[in-house]
């Protein structure tokens, strides 16, 4: 039975060894226990440790193991390891030996029996051969030279076989011959066991000593220590309990093993962090408990570096602390990645916060502009339906009412205009404020905004008060600019200097100035201009960018920029020093006397300087309390280089060519003095004090004229101009008018809406450089006004209604009929149109009118006859062609009653006269019989009916259709002699 | 800003009133229409444009009963209705309406059937046209009206409508 006493390397291995890590330092590390080697020994082999890495002090070593209960727990690991191993060979060894003891104790037995037997031989030969010498002799050579040889030996039990026949000699030679040799074969055998037993104990001497197994597989865990850390970056090591070192890995060493065993961190390194860690590693010491902590280090020897410090204290038996064991990781990268991340965590909290409170302010904007917006809507809103009440109350006011009616009416206008304007207001300043007022950059003449807005402001003057206006003549004739807007600041500021002056005069006085820089302190001077300019500065840039902009729509337009300045004077009640500052706040007046005394809203200058700003210029005042006081300002203006007023001016200027077509020429280009002295005070019934309202910039006068005489409904009072240099136009024939018979007002009107471009012209065209206008209001309300106005509100009030055309025309007869009786008709010559068209006849019904003359009109011949028995003509007007009875026809039998007096032609020809024949003979004779009524043939000349047949059938004349009041007029002229 | 959408619809008018001049729809008589328009009768000539159409209508409708009648056309009684459609048409400057009637009549006088028809054909157009040129036109001046009326006009006029019934 064989066996090995080598040790087998994968027995040895099967204790797992205890980490050396400490138990705590790191869960996941566990699993990183030591391997069964056998299986990839290879692995060590290969791997190149290097052992110098780490220093150890042996002897402390063994003081650990010798006195700490973890160096126990491991030393008695090791042994009963080393132990475990050693009674393993021994219990092999034993039963080796137990074989060998058996097979000696055979052979002796054998050798017994072979004695035995030999004995017998001696006994019977009495031989002296020793087979021992023999036996000696191979013993001998057996024990000197040992084979080596495998444990297979195989004991036999072999019969000797002995042919020989028993108890003869040969028998008994062969036997002992035989034994001879068995013998010789036991021996050898106990030779070679012999030798066995010797390796054995040979090999048994050669075992190990624990120490050394044990510092093998120290030596091994050792080795795989290394090869896990080589790369690590950590640093471990025990310190005792002064905190020497006694132990330290650190695989990138940088000192030599005596510079750190046996010194204190402090001893080792100078710099930050040091102290602390060895302060930490003492209050560890103190403690009791292992803990971590992060370092920063920061030395000469490594420089900045960050440790992860975990340091657990080592207890002795008795439960004394002896020392730390330290284990540090650099993680200075993931400290600094750390750093930088909790930075950008940072961050994007502070943009984040950023974010909300930027969100919140946007919030806040949008809420207020829609606050600003809402306001605006409303305003808009409120106004559109405010405007219809306003407008109707209007066109009442122009109807016919009584005293009281009248007076309440006023006061809703004036309440009503009064609201309108602060809507306006409101609306204009939050359009400024919010950017929203564009400036348009159009062509405009300044001196015809300054005569313009007097005029109105005339118009609407209701005290004695002189409006004057001086254009300096170094203004330029057409200037570039926002017309309306400087329309607006103008109107307002004179309105307002108008209702501020109780007597003396309100002007407008307008001259060229260099570009202000230091003249604005000049003129400011009680003016806080610091904010002036700074905000106009601003305006500036605006007007400027905006120029610009035009430049590139016209690039050859390159025109100068010219500063104008304005200056808007009154002798009022002037300004108090201390109401200065706050003059040009929104909602702010100088006191509120003032506002109780003439109302406002205070809004009016805050629009006028944000408009002026907006504009890139200046708005001042200089004022003296109870002298007056003057709002200047001044604006730049692109000087127009094309003069001429054609095509490429804008809508506005346009319009106002239409009106004045041929003013380029006129001389009034250039005239510069404006003057509007009081004439009367106002009527009663203007007892309205409108400001000056915004809708009055895109008019001028003589559209505010046509609009008046146009349509009734037309707000305003009517008003008309007049001069007084006399010139045979139209504005001087409605002096004279206001005396003249009522009908004479309304062919005026008409004339006057016909001609007001002529009129207009004629009125430019005279040389005079003063114009004088006279405001003045008509007083005169007789029954035909009022009931034509009366008449006219009542069609505009139902426009939108439908109305038949019958019942129109039966209006219209009515009206006719009614205006027959009017008793001034009695000088008038009776006129009878007789036509069978309805467009005809009201065309030409409304032609007569125009020319001064009320029509009966009937739709026949037949009943053109009736007309004419019933009453005496001065003048009949016929149509040709007509049913029933055509007009040749007609004529024939009106000039045969005109010779014989009497109608029985008519009746012959199948006429049903109103009158009896025999009724009519009175009739007839009040008539003379001669006189011919003139008969005026109405012809389409295109029709086949020629001027012989109307000369043949007893006409006087004919007029060609279509009427005109030109023909109309003609006619009249010749057969209605005055 | 104020008082600019008075003139914008009168430069409207004015510009639709040169087209129609230009086209030769219109003459002077219109503008003499325009000038009888007074205080008096603010809406002279709508008034009797509404009656030429409603009368113009009557006469179309008349003119083509009576062509129709394939087998008697009453060209006699066809002369009339064009001597009166002739005569509103010129009286209220419809040159072109007007001079299709001429055509009209020529045609009638000339018992010439297939040319009436043309000529009606072409009168109902340019009816048509002259009609809806002119409610156009009508449409401008009542906005203009309205915002003249009103002191403090508004630039959008349907806010302003409903308010002024």
């Amino acid at each position: 039975m064989g066996c090995e006493i080598e040790i087998d390397q994968s027995e040895d291995m099967d204790i797992v060894l205890s980490s050396m890590w400490p138990e705590n330092i790191n869960e996941a590390g566990r699993q990183f226990n030591i391997e069964r080697p056998g299986a990839d020994q290879d692995m060590l082999e290969e791997v190149t440790i290097n052992k110098e890495s780490n220093i150890v002090d042996f002897k402390r070593l063994m003081e650990l193991t010798n006195y700490s209960d973890k160096g126990n727990w491991q030393l008695a690991n090791l042994i009963k390891n080393w132990e475990y191993r050693q009674a393993n060979a021994v219990r092999l060894l034993r039963e080796e030996l137990e074989n060998l003891s058996k097979q000696q104790e055979e052979v002796e037995l054998k050798k017994l029996e072979i004695l035995e037997e030999h004995r017998f031989e001696k006994d019977g030969y009495g031989g002296d051969k020793r087979p021992i010498s023999v036996l000696d002799e191979h013993l001998k050579y057996l024990y000197q030279d040992a084979p080596r040889r495998k444990n297979d030996v195989i004991f036999r039990d072999e019969k000797i076989e002995i042919d020989a026949e028993y108890d003869s000699v040969i028998y008994w030679k062969q036997r002992s011959m035989n034994l001879e040799k068995l013998l010789e074969a036991s021996l050898q055998r106990e030779q070679i066991l012999l030798g066995k037993l010797q390796e054995s104990i040979e090999n048994l001497e050669r075992q190990s000593s624990p120490v050394e197994e044990l510092s093998q597989v120290l030596m091994r865990a050792d080795n795989f220590l290394h090869f896990v850390l080589q790369n690590a970056p950590v640093v471990i090591g025990h310190q005792d309990k002064e905190l020497r070192y006694r132990f330290i890995f650190n695989h990138f060493p940088s000192l030599r093993e005596e510079d750190i065993i046996g010194k204190t961190d402090v001893e080792i390194f100078k710099g930050a962090g040091v102290k602390e860690s060895q302060d930490f590693k003492r209050e560890v010491l103190e403690r009791g408990l292992p803990a971590k902590r992060e370092i920063t280090f920061e030395t000469e020897l490594f420089g900045t570096k960050i440790f992860l410090i975990y340091v657990e204290p080592v207890f002795s038996k008795t439960g004394e602390t002896i020392g730390v064991n330290y284990m540090g990781m650099e993680v200075t990268d993931q400290v600094r990645k750390r750093e930088k991340m909790a930075k950008l965590r940072e961050e994007m909290a502070v943009q984040k916060a950023k974010e909300t409170e930027l969100n919140k302010t946007i919030h806040i904007t949008e809420e207020s502009m829609r606050a600003k917006q809402m306001l605006a809507t409303m305003s808009h809103e409120i106004r559109s339906p405010l405007s219809g009440v306003v407008s109707m109350a209007e066109i009442l006011s122009h109807t016919k009412l009584d005293k009281e009616q009248r007076q309440l009416l006023n006061v809703m206008l004036s309440s009503g205009d009064l609201v309108l304007q602060l809507i306006n207001d409101i609306l204009d300043l939050s359009k400024v404020e919010s950017g929203v007022m564009k400036l348009e950059a159009t062509k405009f003449r300044p001196r015809e905004v300054v005569k313009h807005v007097l005029q109105t402001a005339a118009a609407s003057l209701q005290k004695l008060l002189t409006l004057e206006g001086h254009v300096a003549d170094d203004v330029p004739v057409e200037v570039i600019g926002d017309v309306l807007r400087i329309r607006q600041i103008l109107t307002n500021l004179v309105s307002n200097a108008i209702k501020f002056t109780h007597e003396g005069k309100v002007g407008i006085k307008i001259y060229v100035v260099p570009e202000p820089h230091s003249l604005t302190k000049q003129d400011s001077q009680k003016m806080s201009s610091d904010q002036t300019t700074d905000s106009a500065t601003m305006g500036k840039e605006l007007l400027m960018s905006e120029m610009e902009e035009d430049k590139v729509s016209h690039p050859d337009a390159e025109e100068p920029v010219v500063w104008i300045r304005c200056d808007v004077y009154d002798t009022g009640i002037g300004i108090p020093e201390h109401a200065m500052p706050t003059l040009f706040k929104k909602y702010m007046q100088v006191g509120a006397d003032t506002a109780r005394k003439y109302g406002g809203t205070g809004l009016g200058l805050a629009i006028c300087k944000q408009l002026v700003e907006l504009m890139g210029g200046y708005l001042t005042v200089s004022s003296k309390e109870h002298y007056g006081s003057t709002f200047t300002f001044i604006l730049p203006y692109k000087v127009s280089l094309i003069s001429d007023s054609s095509d490429d001016s804008d809508e506005l200027s346009h319009t106002e060519n239409q009106d004045f077509p041929n003013d380029g020429n006129d001389d009034d280009l250039h005239s510069g003095i404006f003057l509007f002295q009081p004439h009367t005070l106002a009527s009663q019934r203007s007892g309205r004090i409108p400001k000056l309202s915004p809708i009055t910039y895109g008019f001028n006068a003589s559209q505010r004229l046509n609009g008046l005489l146009e349509d009734s409904s037309s707000p305003s009072s009517r008003i008309t101009y007049k001069e007084t240099s006399l010139e045979e136009d139209a504005y001087s024939a409605a002096g004279p008018m206001e005396a003249s018979s009522d009908l004479e007002v309304s062919q005026t009107h008409s004339l006057l809406s016909n001609n007001s471009c002529s009129a207009e012209k004629n009125e430019l065209g005279h040389s005079d450089m003063n114009n004088h206008f006279h405001p003045y209001a008509h007083s005169t309300s007789s029954s035909r006004v009022s009931e034509n106005t009366n008449k006219t509100s009542e069609t505009s009030v139902s426009q939108e209604r439908y109305q038949t055309h019958e019942e129109r025309d039966r209006a219209s007869e009515c009206s006719s009929s009614n205006n027959a009786e009017i008793p001034t008709a009695e000088l008038k010559p009776k006129i009878l149109l007789v036509e069978d068209n309805k467009i005809i006849v009201t065309v030409t019904k409304s032609l007569m009118k125009q020319l001064g003359h009320n029509v009966d009109v009937v739709n026949n011949g037949a009943e053109a006859l009736r007309a004419v028995q019933r009453q005496s003509y001065d003048l009949i007007l016929m149509d040709v062609c007509m049913p029933v009875m055509d007009g040749l026809q007609a004529t024939r039998l009106i000039r045969s009653f005109e010779e014989t007096g009497s109608w029985d032609d008519a009746v012959k020809a199948g006429i049903e006269l109103q009158l009896p024949p025999e009724n009519s003979s009175p009739n007839s004779q009040q008539k003379k019989p001669g006189k011919r009524i003139p008969i005026i043939a109405m012809t389409a000349n295109a029709l086949s009916e020629s001027a012989d047949d109307c000369f043949a059938n007893g006409m006087d004349s004919f007029v060609s259709k279509p009427v005109t009041l030109q023909n109309l007029r003609q006619c009249l002229q010749q057969y209605l002699p005055e | 800003m104020l008082g600019l959408s008075v003139d914008r619809l009168r430069a409207d008018m004015n510009r639709l009133l040169a087209l129609l001049f230009h086209q030769g729809v219109l003459d002077e008589q219109f503008l003499q229409l325009q000038q009888l328009q007074d205080e008096s009768s603010p809406n002279f000539v709508s008034e009797v444009v509404n009656i030429y159409f409603h009368e113009s209508e009557k006469l179309l409708r008349n003119l083509r009963a009576l062509l129709v009648d394939k087998e008697f056309s009453d060209y006699k009684k066809m002369g009339v209705h064009l001597n009166q459609f002739m005569g509103s048409s010129s009286s209220i400057g419809a040159k072109r309406v007007r001079n299709v009637c001429v055509a009209f009549r020529a045609a009638s006088d000339q018992n010439n059937r297939a040319g009436c028809l043309r000529a009606l054909e072409l009168l109902e157009y340019e009816y048509c046209y002259l009609k809806n040129k002119l409610h156009e036109l009508f449409q401008i001046e009542q906005q203009r009206i309205l915002a003249a009326a009103v002191r403090y006009p508004v630039q959008q006029h349907h806010h302003q409508q409903p308010n002024n019934p």
